[in-house]
């Protein structure tokens, strides 16, 4: 059971939780990704998410096959939220179960390594001074305006 | 040809649209195409190597690219 999601409601962790579960699973791993309130110094108020939807989909489940192949892993979900985020809220969540901790670990640091890594999802940065920015994790082409 | 680009986050905001029409000698690659793009008004924040998506794959510079394909600029991603 792999799945791979994108959703403009907030995102239910519980019910993530509860379907990968399984009793032949003695670890359940979840990474979180939640909007936090400052960035390089600048305080943040919200963040908004958007996407190349059909290309991003895809490459979540190609990222989900590789991590499922690498670390032995057959109960994988990734839901990612597009949209307006308020502080605090979860913007990604990655589950895997599996019979032992390190499998279903090691699953969930590879699959939010590579989604930040290749998925085209873009997330603007709203600051407390009115102004809003695309973040760019490579540091080179930020385009700031005033809306 | 007229090559269809689609453009997302700070390149659709940079041009003022989400996709633009870009006219190409046939048998163009990747690199002529985004070539012919930075050279448009306000397509000078283009990275001289921006990723490239065809058909919803990253695609290399050399890649040929047709009428058909559904061609996309991507910029720095930031998931997560």
């Amino acid at each position: 059971m792999i799945r791979a999601a994108i959703s403009r409601d907030p995102i239910d962790v519980p019910a993530l939780l509860a379907e990968v579960t399984s009793e032949g699973c003695g670890a359940l791993s979840l990474f979180v990704g939640t909007v936090r309130d400052s960035n390089d110094g600048r305080s943040v108020t919200g963040m908004e998410y958007t996407a190349y939807e059909p290309m991003a989909v895809r490459e979540m489940h190609v990222i989900l096959d590789e991590a499922a192949r690498a670390h032995d892993v057959e109960r994988l979900v990734l839901v990612h939220r597009l949209g307006a985020l308020a502080l605090g809220e979860v913007s990604v969540a990655i589950v895997a179960a599996h019979a032992h901790r390190a499998q279903a670990m090691d699953a969930t640091r590879f699959v939010i390594e590579e989604l930040k890594r290749r998925v085209p999802i873009w997330k603007r940065e709203h600051y407390a001074d009115g102004t809003r920015e695309w973040v760019d994790p490579t540091g080179a082409h930020a385009v700031s305006e005033v809306p | 040809m007229t090559i269809t680009v689609l453009l997302f986050a700070s390149y659709a905001d940079a041009l003022g649209r989400r996709s633009i029409d870009v006219d190409l000698p046939d048998g163009a690659a990747v690199g002529d195409l985004v070539a012919a793009l930075r050279a448009l008004p306000g397509a000078g924040q283009l990275p001289a190597r921006p990723l490239v998506a065809i058909n919803e794959r990253y695609a290399r510079f050399d890649a040929v690219v047709s009428p058909r394909d559904e061609v996309a600029i991507i910029p720095p991603v930031a998931g997560g």
